[in-house]
């Protein structure tokens, strides 16, 4: 194992989640000033009382204009993600947690073992700093549950009404073991697809809380790192086929991509979709199709039939694969088509999505 | 889940399925009134089970879809005001006007903002008093009470920034519209529950006399359409026409009074035009005179519109029942839901965009 690989665990050992604590620093001001992000004492004051106690690696801490890392061997994996979620803080997350959990599944999904990650930070003049703490305390622990170092970053300041609060930006780097080569278009028929658990907890729980919108509900989103998941279903399988996280779009849109990329059809099975009750009752009451909705810490893994069941008990170990069941199969008929077979027996289309999902009238 | 697990029961589903095939012995035509139950029978594949004496065609029942092009450029002249929030249901964001759609208005910098309850708009107007407030009150008569609540209250409170574009339609004159025309080929009607839970059933009784039809109101989950159209079967092959109530956990033969009544106090009736369809007289609802402070239309100058209606879009005929989504066209060529030339292929209650969505001929 590499010094590299040795620090990602250590981190693991120290920075337990549960036990960081999170005490807001005394700064000179409230907001972010314009003045935050102009490189001088009070741009000094934000990245060093803020910013770097919730970062700290030893890449970040020289806070040199790049972090120079020992990698090792393997393919590496590169993955960008930008995050301008409204509202910032939802029901069970938020936009950082989201920013740090986005982009290590993103890199995940390639079977990357997530090395290391980026932060770029625009922040709106105005912006309270105690939101900006908290978004940066819930980066910390996300990143330290996802055991992954943030090693640079930037801060940009823009006068108000020039951006929406704060946009965050995050790449992340991994690098891919020997042998693993995961590809949408490397669906074969016969092979099984495998889903990690509920479907649209994340969009739902968005979308009750938006503006114009909100209404009460328990809904919770399911921000959480996949890379341990990952880990689990290749280890279980090393010829897994492919794996992806669907995010936007839903899964109908990651079961239409595989489709189209491989060119075969998908047939799914309605009564295996796993959807909470109290989301199914969110999504009945607004018109609104799980299938079609965002999640944030699920993932779908397309998986020989032989393997099939060894990868779902093993996913069933992992906290991130509790409720993960077989969704349906890969089919040689209708190439580049994923059907449904409803609960009534009849198959029917499930398309791609044309836009944003829009609540009915009535 | 509670209250829907039950009514997607496939077992339930299949006895009702049986019973049908069993009962009916010659071919009739039935039309859902409601754009959610055609989604509805779409998505469950309701269709394809069953029997081929049975043809159910797709009534009107979507009010983005019947909306006239005149109301959404109206709307859309008055989205671009500058200052101005324009509040809507999300489903009308994406329907194309003569040019344009309300997405477009919000990317061009108009304050265009979806709402899930008129309320939210009223909310707004109290919140900017500086700043005009349009929401735009489109639907059946089940959308009609909580828009005409928003307006009732708006009033009471004096809020002389808001103000809405009233574009409400009634059921039972389109349903006479259908029945009276020379080519109608309707013979029996699944009536929308939920516009049954506001008005009742009384006012389908007359129809169902006079052009000798039945008329059953009906739910959206598969066992309650299975269950209105065996129904509707069974008061044809008996040549027994009349109003029988199948959604019972919902429908009352009053309806909802208290709601009847909001509407009553700030609408009136009027004639209307249907997108497709054309005038149908008294099926509109309007804002009252007395109460014109409060109408969008009237308070902004924007009566001097000139519509563009799609040359080949047959959304109309679709609409009547005279013929399927799938039988025109432009259906998944020149109109996709990506390039709309009707609002049948954008709305969540559409028909158009029911067949689209789920069933493409050839295909599977």
């Amino acid at each position: 194992m590499s010094q590299n690989r040795r620090d990602i665990l250590d981190i693991r050992d120290i920075a337990n989640p549960a036990n960081l604590s999170c005490p807001l620093p005394l700064l000179d001001h409230d907001t972010v000033q314009l003045a935050h992000g102009a490189g001088g004492r009070l741009s000094a004051d934000l990245i060093e009382k803020l910013i770097l106690p919730r970062f700290s690696s030893k890449e970040l801490d020289p806070l040199e204009d790049q972090a120079v890392l020992d990698l090792p061997p393997g393919k590496l994996a590169f993955s960008t993600d930008t995050f301008v979620v409204d509202p910032l803080f939802f029901p069970g997350g938020d936009i950082g947690d989201l920013a740090i959990n986005g982009t290590v599944n993103d890199v995940a999904m390639s079977g990357a073992e997530v090395i290391a990650l980026s932060v770029g930070f625009v922040l709106e003049e105005g912006l309270p700093l105690s939101d900006l703490h908290r978004v940066l305390c819930s980066m910390q622990k996300a990143a330290a549950r996802a055991g992954v170092k943030i090693v640079t970053g930037d801060t940009k300041v823009v006068g108000r009404g020039q951006c929406d609060r704060i946009f965050i930006n995050t790449s992340g780097l991994g690098v891919v073991p020997e042998g693993i080569r995961l590809s949408a278009s490397a669906l074969k028929p016969g092979d099984r697809i495998i889903l990690s658990g509920t479907l649209a907890d994340h969009g739902m729980a968005v979308m009750t809380v938006r503006e114009g919108l909100s209404f009460q509900s328990t809904v919770s989103s399911d921000t959480a790192p996949l890379n341990g998941l990952a880990r689990v279903i290749l280890d279980a399988c090393p010829e897994t086929r492919t794996m992806r996280d669907p995010t936007r779009g839903g899964a109908a849109t990651t079961l239409n991509e595989f489709a189209t990329a491989s060119q075969v059809g998908i047939k799914l099975d309605e009564a295996a979709i796993p959807v909470r009750p109290e989301v199914q009752g969110a999504c009945e009451i607004l018109g609104i199709d799980p299938l079609y909705v965002a999640n944030e810490g699920k993932l779908i893994c397309i998986i020989p039939a032989e393997a099939a069941d060894r990868v779902l008990s093993a996913m069933h170990n992992h906290e991130a694969g509790r409720e993960a069941v077989i969704l349906g199969d890969v089919v040689a008929e209708h190439p580049g088509l994923v059907t449904l077979r409803t609960s009534l027996g009849v198959e029917r289309i499930l398309d791609m999505p044309i836009g944003e999902q829009l609540p009915r009238i009535c | 889940m509670k209250f829907l697990d039950e009514f997607r029961d496939p077992e339930l589903a299949r006895g009702l399925l049986a019973k049908i095939s069993s009962t009916v012995t010659r071919p009739w035509t039935i039309m859902e009134i409601c754009g959610g139950q055609t989604h509805s029978i779409m998505r469950h594949g309701i269709d394809q089970l069953l029997p081929p004496e049975i043809t159910l065609v797709h009534g009107p029942g979507c009010p983005v879809c019947v909306t006239p092009l005149e109301t959404i450029d109206r709307a859309l002249a008055i989205a671009e005001i500058s200052d101005l929030i324009f509040t809507s249901f999300g489903d009308m964001l994406r329907v194309p006007g003569s040019r344009d759609d309300l997405f477009r208005v919000k990317s061009r910098g108009g304050d265009v903002r979806m709402v899930y309850s008129p309320l939210e708009a009223l909310k707004l107007a109290r919140g900017n008093p500086n700043r005009e407030v349009v929401f735009l009150a489109v639907g059946f008569e089940t959308t009609a009470p909580g828009n005409a609540m928003a307006l009732k209250q708006a009033v009471a409170e004096g809020l002389s920034n808001f103000s809405q574009i009233v574009s409400h339609v009634l059921v039972p004159p389109a349903m006479e519209a259908i029945l009276g025309s020379a080519t109608n080929q309707v013979q029996g009607f699944l009536a929308a529950g939920h516009v049954c839970s506001i008005m009742g059933w009384e006012e389908y009784e007359p129809i169902a006399a006079k052009y000798r039809v039945p008329i059953v109101p009906t739910g959206f989950e598969p066992v309650d359409i299975l269950d209105g159209i065996l129904k509707t079967v069974q008061l044809l092959e008996a040549d027994d026409p009349g109003v029988h109530n199948r959604y019972l956990r919902v429908v009352r033969q009053q309806g909802n009074p208290a709601a009847r009544a909001v509407v009553d106090e700030v609408y009136s009736l009027c004639d209307r035009k249907w997108r497709g369809i054309g005038l149908i007289p008294g099926s509109g609802l309007a804002i009252r005179d007395e109460l014109a402070a409060f109408d969008a239309e009237k308070k902004f100058a924007v009566g001097h519109i000139k519509t563009q209606e799609s040359e080949i879009c047959i959304s109309g005929e679709i609409m009547q029942g005279l013929k399927k989504p799938d039988e025109c066209p432009a259906f998944g060529r020149e109109c996709t839901p990506l390039n709309p030339l009707g609002a049948t292929m954008v709305s969540s209650e559409g028909a158009c965009a029911a067949y689209h969505k789920y069933s493409r001929k050839g295909l599977l």
